[in-house]
């Protein structure tokens, strides 16, 4: 149990998916001007990364033994699907959460945080339990810079800063500042 | 439709006036990922360059043949082949480097450079033009990640490609070849991007009276 919640803790602030491995930067930087949008796209992405994790367990164990060097491409479709399937599942429930996600839904496809969460957790050999916790780890770790960096955008937008630097330019040093504020987290381990 | 532009714009355009990374932010994740050595962005460019070619090749080719409802898939399913292919050489010819690029070089699947350019170039135009293409976005990505890595190796460790540059009394900046470093860099980057476009475009306007810069570009 301790061992699944370092896994957690470990993906979610001190291996930060987007801070410290630039994973998932897209919706990282597209989306992350508003609190509420980047909320809702780190909800979506929980979800499909959770559902990643148990398929990707799956195919790892009962199909892919037989012919890892298929991998990648097993990957991609079955995320690709996998996505397709639940934006039209949640369509159908629940038209309410449907149109909260929106077009963040479809996104995720080619969000690499998807494929990266896929290919560490095989590379690292995760069960299923243990994926799941990565997954949900992985998950509220990107949803947490999003807010995070969503909420200083929204500062931002007031700030006097030179015409030349109102582009990503500033933006992503800020995110570096941020990455080096969530470097500080490494102390959590040595602590264990 | 666009209006035909000589072939030799469609191999200059990627290098600087639409770079992916400085212009379009594409294929943000390796640019910050893997550019912490000169050596690791070389081994990441020379594979995204050998898809990105050979995808643009393939998907200009058979455009005919694809149906419009399935063409995301095709697209993806040719570059992750591409992308197997580049992992399996890189894994026998360079071990080392593979091992230090991890996830990364899978990872060129979801590059959304390439995606773009096949949707957006390679689908619409003919052969010889969609290689033209796709040798320019290439050249633009590895010159970006290039200067990234040099950058990030002389001052995170002082050296260039493992030869010290900077001399032993060189106090190395740690903070470069980690996490944030990459962030600092191509934000500084961007910034010097957007100052020197600026500036060529106010004297663009000063010497060409009210023309607007833009028509000219």
């Amino acid at each position: 149990m301790g061992n699944l919640l370092w896994i957690f803790i470990s993906a979610a602030v001190v291996n930060n998916f987007t801070l410290a491995l630039f994973l998932g930067l897209c919706p990282f930087l597209g989306v992350s001007g508003k609190v509420e949008t980047g909320l809702r796209m780190g909800a979506a992405n929980i979800f499909v990364m959770t559902l990643t994790a148990l398929s990707v367990w799956i195919l790892n164990t009962f199909i892919l033994n037989a012919a890892p060097y298929l991998r990648i491409i097993a990957f991609i479709i079955v995320i690709a699907s996998l996505v397709q399937i639940v934006e039209m599942a949640i369509k159908k429930l629940s038209p309410a959460l449907f149109r909260a996600l929106g077009i963040y839904l479809p996104l995720i496809t080619t969000n690499c945080a998807i494929l990266g969460l896929a290919i560490f957790q095989t590379n690292r050999g995760y069960g299923l339990l243990e994926g799941l916790a990565f997954a949900l780890g992985g998950g509220v770790g990107l949803t947490i810079a999003l807010v995070l960096m969503a909420s200083i955008r929204e500062t931002l937008e007031l700030a006097d800063v030179p015409a030349f630097a109102r582009n990503m330019g500033l933006v992503l040093i800020i995110a570096g500042a941020l990455s080096l504020a969530f470097m500080g987290f490494a102390g959590l381990f040595s602590a264990a | 439709m666009r209006k035909p532009t000589p072939p030799s714009q469609e191999l200059i355009k990627g290098i600087w006036r639409e770079n992916p990374v400085l212009v379009q932010l594409l294929g943000l994740c390796p640019t910050l990922a893997v550019t912490n050595t000169v050596e690791n962005s070389l081994a990441m460019s020379a594979a995204t360059t050998f898809v990105l070619v050979c995808s643009s090749l393939l998907v200009s080719s058979i455009k005919k043949i694809v149906p419009t409802e399935v063409r995301i898939s095709t697209y993806i399913l040719i570059i992750a082949t591409f992308v197997t292919i580049a992992d399996m050489i890189l894994e026998a010819l360079v071990p080392d480097v593979h091992k230090a690029l991890g996830a990364f070089v899978a990872l060129i699947v979801v590059n959304c450079i390439i995606l773009g350019r096949q949707e957006a170039f390679a689908s619409k135009n003919s052969v010889g033009r969609s290689l033209l293409d796709a040798v320019g976005m290439s050249i633009g990505f590895t010159a970006t990640l290039t200067v990234m890595g040099a950058i990030r190796e002389l001052l995170g460790a002082g050296t260039i490609l493992g030869h010290s540059v900077l001399g032993p009394h060189f106090e190395p900046w740690v903070i470069m070849v980690l996490p944030p470093g990459g962030f600092f860099t191509l934000g500084f980057l961007l910034l010097v991007y957007s100052w020197v476009k600026r500036r060529s475009e106010a004297r663009a306007v000063s010497t060409a009276g009210a023309v607007p810069a833009r028509e000219a570009a």
